[in-house]
């Protein structure tokens, strides 16, 4: 439980004269829940995009199970088991939801360029697809077309989507974006469940949702890590309550 | 080759890299600010031509003709975009690069209703007719210089228009961020108009001012456009200083190519984009 | 009771019935066209591949087209023919290599960046052929034989015979639409189909999408240049204007007339515009004011094209969504 899955090192990135990402070294360690809390502008989103390969940092190494993956693109970052959900719904509107997983579970089964055999007919992938959306509570929604959804099951498909890669890491940008209370509430059981077999890593402004999940905090301020801890460490600490939690309060969904 | 050829030829790309210059950025801009690709865009160029021919039989004067041919490219700039260009803007790029296509096979057409298909030549004013003598033999025509200095000026208006004005300003705002500048209560639709007609009219002002040392002749449109393509590929889509710099390197590339390298002529400047793609597929300028 | 499908497949079958027995219904000039109207099919299918289904609007489509035929007019000696089964290979490794090279520079980049660039490329390629005078210049280039459908001595099918060539070019489209659909349903497609509809979260899911968009492009070129091949053959000349983009605008809109991202509506789109430009192309010197005009009309007012009208029987069947959530709902208790 306590080894370093992903660790990051001195990991920055520039836009011009802004740095986004500072010089921030973390360690995620296998197991957790790990989020990542902070202001707006704090530069949460801008990690996870290089950590999912979406984005090359200016400095600094990103590691993943000892093996760097620094500058890796985002399908390969996806192939090594970290899997990523996004921040603005990053789904395929018109398929049905088992169309949506489609293709992240056909990923797993080996070299898809192929040209003859149809792909319905390879069962692994239909029954690896059809597992993600249970997972993700979205069996029932098996043949709809994604846009005819709501928007709290639009979320839940954006994790079942990345869950069809089987993933053994999970980045989760703001899974609770835009939910209300019942519809997060659901989404962090999602978590809970999840948590239980896979690594963390979550951004979120929600901080009833984050103290209910996580295990491991760190507090992101100006690209900077603040500070890393536990909840409670985190909760009790003048600096970050200075920095943070202060803003925080109205940004509770 | 001696210098003096050098010279001339270097003198040629320069002013050919102006022409192309008005007829990209104008494309640029549209691209840019509107996001639409107008295909018709080289069918400006070439109606300023022909316009600029047929003026020329009733006036007798370049400069007239080229003033009242202006004022009709505004016109038709400002009509095609209202009854066209407009229904574009919430279409994807597969169905503007359709309809605009469309338009230059009407365009054509009627280029070839009005004034057939036979070449027509545009005379030089008297009063730049003649050249600077550079050797025994070889002279450089007054007008070619011509042409570079009025574009120069007209380049050097467009950069004052753009960065120093409140219209240009707009322009730039509603490059940059559409609806946010609708929100704040600018007339969008008002500046993609003026946007248009001023890409048109740029278009056209290039070929009524080349017309003496291209000619006028069906598909001219065309020729020009494709180049201009290229030129706003390697500039970087929506930056006007991009497409000057690629409208210069192209200018140069395809003049200098022609007299080295004969036999491959057309293929240098296809050659020179795929060179500067590999480098940087968004272009010299554009945004990544 | 008439609906969406059975009005697909009952249309589908009438088409296909009716080009089947072609020969007998038509005498020579029609035959001829509809022989024209069916390379043109695969050659709209194949940029269907592009646009309809990976979401790659290529406007310089028609350069692997006229590629193929010259190759074809390069390799044909004037004495004898040569045997299809040696030239064929060879034209379509050439328009298989001209797309890899092109694809490999537009690929890379997307939007408004692709459609000039392989504009562009394909324009190279027109003044290319159209400068160089070994190969007829502007005129182009005859090719003296049809090529031999057998090879040495044996002869299997006489291509000489106009009969012989209309089976071989319908037998050629119909299997274009099998290997397409074929290929849509594999899992390349699957990825193919990703990729038209959010390639950024395709790429996330775990695919080198630049691959898939390049090998996507190659095989849509590849089939290009079998249209064009079959084109030579049956109209013995290749010229320049095959590779001008003004053909590339002119499948383009094919696809889109006759419905993108179907398969079959650009093949009808195919037969619809050339039956149109048969009729008026002799009433009217100005066919290209109308095809423009009849361009623009399509895009603003069935933008889903000729195909789409199949929705007037009915739309495609889809399951209403509380529907399903109470089907589910009671099967799980």
């Amino acid at each position: 439980m306590s080894d370093v899955i992903l660790k990051t090192e001195n990991l920055s990135k520039q836009f011009g004269a802004l740095a986004a990402v500072d010089s921030v070294t973390i360690d995620f360690l296998k197991g957790q829940v790990h989020a990542i809390i902070g202001p707006n502008g704090a530069g949460k989103t801008t990690l996870i995009n290089l950590l999912s390969g979406d984005l090359p940092p200016t400095q600094g190494t990103i590691k993943y199970k000892d093996q760097d993956i620094t500058t890796l693109g985002p399908h390969e970052v996806s192939m090594l088991g970290i899997g990523r959900s996004y921040q603005k719904t990053n789904i395929f509107p018109e398929f049905t939801c088992l169309e949506n997983c489609w293709l992240g579970a056909q990923s797993r089964q080996g070299s898809s360029m192929r040209f003859i055999k149809p792909a319905a007919k390879i069962t692994a992938i239909r029954e690896r697809a059809e597992n993600a959306l249970e997972l993700a509570r979205l069996t029932h929604r098996m043949e709809t077309p994604a846009s005819m959804m709501s928007y709290g099951e639009q979320r839940q498909l954006e994790i079942a989507m990345m869950l069809a890669t089987e993933p053994d890491l999970l980045l989760l940008d703001e899974p609770l974006a835009g939910m209300g209370t019942e519809e997060a509430g659901k989404v962090i059981e999602l978590i809970k469940d999840l948590a239980k077999n896979h690594t963390v890593i979550l951004i979120e402004h929600d901080m009833d949702a984050v103290f209910a999940v996580a295990e491991a905090l760190t507090v992101m301020v100006n690209g900077n890590r603040l500070k890393t801890g536990t909840p409670q460490e985190i909760r009790e600490s003048k600096e970050v309550q200075e920095a943070y939690l202060g803003d925080d309060e109205e940004d509770a969904a | 080759m001696d210098f003096t050829t050098f010279l001339i030829q270097a003198l040629n790309g320069i002013q050919y890299g102006f022409l192309l210059f008005l007829v990209a950025s104008g494309l640029t801009l549209i691209f840019g600010i509107m996001g639409i690709i107008n295909l018709a865009h080289g069918a400006f160029y070439m109606l300023g031509a022909y316009i600029t021919y047929w003026l020329i039989g009733y006036t007798g004067n370049l400069a007239i003709a080229i003033a009242l041919g202006l004022v009709i490219m505004v016109v038709v700039g400002y009509a095609i975009e209202r009854l066209a260009i407009s229904f574009l803007y919430s279409r994807d790029h597969l169905h503007q690069v359709l309809l605009t296509y469309g338009l230059i096979l009407i365009l054509n057409e009627l280029q070839k209703i009005f004034w057939g298909t036979d070449f027509y030549s545009v005379p030089v004013p008297d009063m730049l007719k003649g050249g600077i003598q550079m050797t025994d033999n070889q002279s450089y025509p007054y007008y070619r210089l011509f042409i570079s200095l009025v574009c120069m000026i007209v380049a050097a208006g467009l950069y004052l228009l753009i960065s120093k004005t409140k219209l240009g300003m707009m322009i730039r705002a509603g490059a940059s961020n559409r609806e946010m500048t609708q929100a704040l209560g600018i007339n969008v639709n008002g500046i993609f108009a003026i946007v248009f007609s001023l890409g048109a009219a740029l278009a056209a002002f290039s070929g009524m001012v080349g017309s003496p040392v291209s000619s006028v002749f069906p598909g001219m449109g065309d020729e020009i456009l494709i180049i201009s393509f290229v030129v706003v590929v390697i500039g970087g889509i929506g930056s006007v200083k991009g497409a000057f710099v690629g409208a210069m390197i192209i200018g140069l590339a395809d003049t200098f190519g022609t007299v080295l390298l004969p036999e491959f002529a057309s293929v240098v400047v296809y050659a020179v984009m795929a060179m500067i793609l590999l480098w940087r597929p968004q272009g010299l300028f554009g945004k990544a | 009771m008439m609906n969406r499908d059975i009005f697909i497949r009952a249309f589908t079958l009438v088409f296909i019935g009716v080009l089947a027995i072609g020969p007998m219904l038509f005498e020579s000039y029609y035959k001829e066209l509809v022989m024209h109207m069916m390379v043109l099919g695969i050659f709209a299918m194949s940029l269907d591949l592009l646009i309809g289904f990976t979401g790659l609007v290529s406007f310089g489509h028609a350069a692997f087209f006229g590629v193929a035929g010259y190759l074809l007019a390069i390799v044909t000696p004037e004495a004898e023919p040569i045997s299809i089964f040696i030239s064929l290979p060879f034209c379509l490794g050439g328009a298989a290599l001209a797309a890899l090279v092109i694809g490999w520079f537009s690929v890379r980049t997307s939007g408004i960046y692709f459609i000039m660039i392989t504009l562009a490329f394909a324009q190279m390629l027109f003044y290319y052929f159209n400068e160089n005078q070994d190969l007829g210049g502007s005129d182009g280039i005859f090719i003296f034989n049809k090529p031999l459908f057998g090879w040495g001595e044996t002869k299997l099918l006489d291509l000489d015979n106009p009969d012989v060539l209309y089976y071989l070019i319908f037998a050629s489209l119909i299997g274009t639409y099998l290997l397409l659909r074929t290929i849509l349903n594999a899992p390349f497609g699957k990825v193919i189909k990703g990729i038209k509809a959010n390639e950024h979260r395709t790429q996330a899911l775990g695919f080198n999408t630049q691959r898939y968009k390049l090998v996507a492009f190659v095989l849509a070129g590849t089939l290009a240049g079998f249209a064009g091949y079959l084109e030579a053959i049956t109209t013995g000349i290749v010229s320049p204007g095959h590779l001008h983009w003004h053909h590339s605008g002119e499948v383009m809109m094919l696809v889109i007339l006759g419905g993108m991202g179907t398969l079959f509506g650009p093949v009808l789109g195919a037969f619809a515009l050339e039956l149109l430009r048969d009729n008026f192309q002799d009433m009217t010197q100005h066919w290209h004011l109308y095809q423009g005009i009849f361009i623009i009309l399509i895009v603003l007012l069935l933008p889903n094209g000729i195909a789409s009208l199949a929705n007037l029987f009915g739309k495609k069947q889809e399951v209403p969504v509380e529907e399903a959530a109470t089907e589910k709902e009671e099967q799980k208790s």
